[in-house]
């Protein structure tokens, strides 16, 4: 086996990159992953949104994160489909999954959205969280969007070149959204007694999931050293000046440093993905290996 | 002038096809009719909403999540156009609204049906908004101004809409057998209550010469059911899909399909509240609302708020 086809050898103007194949994949499922999940919880909005200018644009941006999830599901069918034969049986533990594998096909976006199970899943745990109400909702959206937004700049300039041309469609839409989700925090924040309570109540429920996004796992660590990945730690810091900013405009209160729940990454999640997946892998399930 | 040149006037400007718009005078009954279409209209956009919105987590590909939920999105729009061109005509939202949620006003009784399976999105695509497009292109030369404008936008949608469910149809009737078991079970379905979609015929159907002398109405309701079916059946066809009427047949001496008889007590009692999901349907709009309310309230408050300080910042500058 030549070096090729176990890592991806990204060439910059000063030097080479070297990052595991499986590891990229990785990282490319986590951020995919994040998109895909958002967006389906966004997109349960639809047809029930408390105004319909709001259900409108709150299916603009389900829309832009499930595209966003496309373009990177693509990139990881594409990357998976060239991993020698036993690497890809090791990847996933799915029987659908491994039964495609085993009949020799190559597996596309579709495959990794449904028929993975909930382990193989790499989203943050803040994402899957339920929408609740429309606070719950905003919060969940602004707190991930502030991410998003850092994370996407610090993708702009990765050594893969696939990455940085999604960063840089993404980005524009990434920062509508957190324009919209910021403008919404402030609204509901600073509008009546009621909404202020609604909305503190999401951010210290939510703030405890906040964490992960910026907690550098082992795939994290080994993209960021190899130029692929972004700079979690700076991100950070980044990230905790603009969500103070937007919550003192806000008038409410930053949540004190706490415990934060980790695992989505690696695949450890809350009760929530579960019935995520039963609902949208309903379909692939039940009706295995056919064309819609 | 007095009511009775006005009137002249009035009438002269329909004969003429000059739009009438929102500051003309217009006979009260005109504007009465108008608003109980329009804001039908509307109310049929957003309740219409809740049948394929059932299907959006549970799409089975990534391409028809992301159709279906631009879909979606665009009935909720063709809902914003006509609330805004009913508004003109000197109702709020908020009074519509309320008229919905209290059953005052109504809406297609289309959505009152179920949407079962997959196939059902397709169906829907294909029947109720091909109906749509037949009811609606009319329209789009009805008499009142922002009506016919907000059509003009609406239908170019809904022929993307109609493509688009019918082809969901063709993947489902060239696929495996429970792909096309499931095609026809959702034509057998929703079938008739499309021809319904057509109102009642029309030797019962009282305000039609009115909306049609108005032209606000151009087409008599059973005139554009016949032209529906006719189309559709040869469009079943390409489908391999056969409607649920044995008595649908080419007749060589009209030139158009002759089909069974509809059960026209179905639909008055559809109309009247016992449809399937007549129930549901409200209670889902009504939840929507009534979860809003604080939101709206909020947003409210704050933009006050914001006035009031922008003002405090103005009036100190100067
Ligand atoms: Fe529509
Ligand atoms: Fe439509």
């Amino acid at each position: 086996m030549n070096q090729n086809s176990e890592n991806k050898i990204l060439s910059t103007p000063n030097s080479q990159f070297l990052i595991p194949n499986s590891i990229l994949l990785l990282y490319t499922l986590q951020i995919a992953d994040n998109a895909l999940i958002i967006g389906h919880r966004i997109s349960e909005w639809c047809g029930h949104g408390p105004i319909l200018e709001q259900d409108i644009a709150a299916t603009n941006i389900a829309l832009d994160h499930l595209g966003q999830a496309r373009s990177l599901y693509q990139y990881a069918a594409e990357q998976f489909n060239a991993l020698p034969a036993e690497d890809k049986m090791k990847m996933f533990s799915s029987t659908t999954l491994q039964a495609k594998l085993t009949a020799n096909e190559n597996i596309d976006e579709d495959d990794l959205a449904y028929l993975r199970d909930g382990w193989d899943f790499h989203n943050v745990l803040l994402v899957e969280q339920n929408n609740k109400d429309w606070a719950y909702t905003v919060v969940r959206s602004f707190f991930y969007d502030a991410f998003n937004f850092f994370f996407y700049s610090a993708l702009l300039n990765s050594a893969d070149t696939t990455f940085a041309a999604i960063a840089e469609k993404s980005l524009k839409e990434v920062t509508y959204h957190l324009r919209w989700s910021s403008e919404w925090m402030i609204r509901l924040g600073d509008g009546t007694e009621e909404s202020h309570q609604r909305m503190q109540d999401a951010v210290d429920y939510l703030w405890s999931y906040t964490g992960e996004m910026t907690t550098a796992n082992e795939t994290d660590k080994t993209a960021f050293a190899s130029g692929i990945g972004a700079d979690l730690a700076a991100i950070k810091t980044a990230w905790k000046e603009k969500v103070s900013a937007v919550i003192n405009e806000s008038s409410l209160a930053m949540p004190k440093d706490a415990w934060m729940q980790h695992g989505g990454k690696d695949g450890s999640h809350t009760e929530h993905l579960g019935y995520i997946l039963a609902e949208m892998q309903f379909m692939q399930r039940a009706y295995p290996n056919m064309e819609w | 002038m007095t009511v009775d040149s006005l009137q002249e006037h009035f009438d002269d400007k329909v004969k003429r096809e000059v739009t009438i718009e929102p500051r003309d005078w217009m006979p009260d009954d005109y504007r009465k009719t108008l608003l109980r279409q329009i804001s039908q209209h509307a109310h049929s956009e957003i309740v219409g909403m809740l049948p394929e919105g059932n299907w959006i987590t549970r799409a089975p590909n990534l391409r028809r999540k992301a159709v279906l939920l631009a879909k979606v999105q665009d009935e909720a729009g063709h809902g914003l156009y006509l609330y805004s061109a009913a508004e003109t005509l000197g109702s709020s939202r908020d009074e519509m609204m309320e008229q919905l949620h209290s059953g005052k006003a109504k809406y297609s009784s289309i959505f009152n049906y179920p949407s079962l399976t997959w196939a059902d999105m397709g169906a829907i695509g294909w029947l109720v908004d091909g109906a749509a497009i037949m009811n609606q292109v009319p329209l789009c030369r009805a008499s009142y101004g922002p009506y016919a404008r907000a059509m003009v936008r609406v239908c170019k949608e809904e022929s993307f809409h109609q493509r688009q469910g019918f082809e969901i149809m063709l993947t489902l009737s060239n696929g495996t057998e429970v792909q096309k078991k499931l095609a026809q079970d959702a034509l057998n379905r929703w079938w008739w209550p499309s021809i319904m979609m057509f109102g009642p015929p029309d030797d019962n159907s009282p305000n039609t010469e009115q909306s049609m002398r108005w032209r606000i109405k151009r087409i008599s309701n059973d005139e554009l059911r016949q032209r529906f079916i006719d189309v559709t059946v040869e469009q079943a066809k390409i489908l391999g899909l056969t409607p649920p009427d044995k008595d649908l047949k080419w007749n060589e001496a009209t030139g158009h399909y002759d089909f069974g008889a509809i059960n026209w007590d179905e639909f008055w009692n559809v109309v009247k509240g016992n449809g399937p999901c007549n129930k549901e349907r409200l209670e889902a709009r009504k939840k929507a609302w009534e979860e809003g309310e604080w939101v709206r309230e909020a947003a409210l408050a704050y933009s006050k708020k914001r006035s009031e300080r922008n003002n405090k910042i103005s009036a100190k500058a100067a």
